[in-house]
C-alpha cells in the first residue's frame, strides 16, 4: 500500500513540551483520525508536517517526497484547514479566493464558486460576517479548490454545532470516495471519528501511543465492570484507567488479558472516548 | 436492498452490514450476478469507515456469498443452498445452546425444555 504520509522519529521540543519520537504513516485512500487531549502534541505534529515549525529531527515524507526538499510541489497538492481562519477579515469570500489562486497552479475558480454555492455561502459576504460554521466551510472551499490529494484538518470541528459537524463529515466522505486521496484529521471530539475514520493515531504527552486501524483498536480493548472485592491486586493492575467507587469498579483491559479476570464481570465494547479517557488515566500500557 | 445500521445493536458495524447483505441474497432481493454497491460509495452513504465496509465485503467473500472481480467490484455468487443450510443449522444450534444455558439457570428439567419447544412449534402451526 502506498503511503501519502510517512513520519519517522519526529522530534520538536519547546522546553518540556512538544513531541518526541512521533512515527506513523497513512496509506492513500483512507481517513486517519489524530486523537489526543489538548496539549498532547497534535498541532505541533501537524505544523511540523506543513513546515510551519522547524522540526528538531526526524523525517517527514508526503507523497513519498521529503517535506523540506520538495515543499513547493507538495504544498500545491495539499489542502489545509486549521482551527481558525487566517484570512483577511475585511475581504469578501470572492476576494479571498482570488488572493489564494496565484499560490496554486491547479486552482479552479469554477469549483471554488460551486463549493460556495453548495455550502450556502454568499460570495459577496465578508469573512468577518461569517459564523463559526461558515468559517469552517470557507476554509474547506479554499482547501479543496485546487483539487488536493491530501487534506489536513486541525481541530476542524471544535466550536461547531452538531449540524455543521455532520455536514463536514459528509464533505470528507465525498472527498475520500476517490481512492487516491487521503485525510489526516485531528480532533478531541471523538464522536466525529467513531464512524468515519479508517485509522486512528493516538498521541499523549508528545508520544504516539497507538497507530492502527480503528476497527483493530476498538477490538483490542474491552471495558469491564463489576462489584468491589472481585479483583485481587494483580488483576487490578491489568486494567487501564482503573477506577472504583463505593459500589463498583470499572476499567479497560486488553481483550487477550480478559481470561485472567473472573468471568462474572460485565464487559462491553470500548468507545473512542473510553480509549482517550482511560489511556489518559493510565495504568499499564 | 436496505442496510440499516444501529449503534446500539451491540453487533460490530461490519457484522451488521454483512448480515443484512446476506439476508438480501438469501431471500433473492439481490440476485446472482448482481454487483454490490462499491465499497467507497457504501461507506459514503453509511458515513462509516472504508476499512469497516471492506471487512464486511471480504467476510462475505470468504463465506462464499460474493466474489470480487478486479476493477469491477463485488458480485453475488450463485446461492449454494447446502452452504446456506449449514450456516442456518449452526445458527439454530447456537440459539439452542442459549436456551439450554437459560434452562440450567432455573433448573428446568430437559423434558420440560423439550415440551416448551413442542408448544412453541404447535403455536406456529
Amino acid at each position: 500500500m502506498e503511503n501519502i504520509l510517512e513520519i519517522k522519529s519526529l522530534r520538536k521540543k519547546f522546553g518540556q513540551f512538544g513531541v518526541e519520537d512521533v512515527s506513523f504513516s497513512l496509506p492513500k485512500g483512507y481517513i486517519m483520525g489524530f486523537v489526543g487531549k489538548n496539549g498532547a502534541g497534535k498541532t505541533t505534529t501537524i505544523k511540523s508536517i506543513l513546515n510551519m515549525l522547524h522540526k528538531d529531527s526526524g523525517e517527514i515524507k508526503i507523497f513519498g517526497l521529503d517535506s523540506l526538499e520538495h515543499e513547493a510541489e507538495i504544498k500545491a497538492k495539499i489542502g489545509v484547514v486549521m482551527d481558525s481562519t487566517f484570512f483577511e477579515e475585511n475581504w469578501t469570500l470572492i476576494q479571498t479566493g482570488k488572493a489564494l489562486k496565484p499560490f496554486y497552479p491547479d486552482w479552479d475558480d469554477y469549483k471554488f464558486k460551486q463549493m460556495l454555492n453548495t455550502f450556502g455561502l454568499d460570495p459577496s459576504k465578508k469573512i468577518k460576517e461569517l459564523s463559526r460554521g461558515m468559517r469552517m466551510k470557507i476554509m474547506i472551499a479554499c482547501a479543496l479548490a485546487h483539487d488536493p490529494d491530501f487534506l489536513i484538518l486541525d481541530e476542524p470541528t471544535s466550536g461547531l454545532d452538531a449540524v455543521a459537524r455532520d455536514e463536514l463529515m459528509d464533505i470528507l466522505k465525498a472527498f475520500i470516495t476517490n481512492e487516491n486521496k487521503a485525510i489526516l484529521f485531528s480532533t478531541h471530539i471523538t464522536t466525529d471519528l467513531e464512524k468515519i475514520a479508517d485509522y486512528i493515531t493516538f498521541i499523549d504527552n508528545g508520544k504516539v501511543m497507538h497507530s492502527d486501524t480503528k476497527d483493530n483498536l476498538m477490538e483490542k480493548y474491552v471495558m469491564v465492570k463489576g462489584g468491589l472485592g472481585i479483583l485481587n491486586e494483580d488483576q487490578k493492575r491489568l486494567l487501564i484507567g482503573y477506577q472504583e467507587c463505593k459500589v463498583n469498579f470499572d476499567g479497560m483491559i486488553l481483550r487477550e488479558k480478559l481470561e485472567l479476570l473472573p468471568n462474572n464481570l460485565a464487559t462491553e465494547p470500548v468507545s473512542m472516548d473510553d480509549l482517550v479517557i482511560r489511556f489518559n488515566k493510565g495504568g499499564i500500557r | 436492498m436496505n442496510i440499516v445500521i444501529s449503534n446500539k445493536s451491540g453487533l460490530p458495524i461490519y457484522e451488521q452490514i454483512k448480515e443484512q447483505i446476506k439476508a438480501a441474497i438469501i431471500c433473492d432481493e439481490i440476485k446472482e450476478g448482481e454487483i454490490l454497491p462499491s465499497i467507497r460509495s457504501l461507506a459514503q452513504d453509511l458515513k462509516i469507515s472504508v476499512i469497516t465496509t471492506m471487512r464486511a465485503y471480504t467476510d462475505l467473500e470468504q463465506e462464499g456469498f460474493v466474489s470480487s472481480m478486479q476493477g469491477k467490484g463485488y458480485f453475488v455468487l450463485p446461492k449454494d443452498s447446502e452452504h446456506i443450510k449449514e450456516q442456518k443449522l449452526r445458527e439454530i444450534e447456537l440459539h439452542f445452546y442459549d436456551a439450554i444455558a437459560a434452562s440450567k439457570i432455573i433448573g428446568l428439567p430437559n423434558d420440560e425444555l423439550i415440551q416448551v419447544l413442542k408448544i412453541l412449534l404447535e403455536e406456529q402451526n
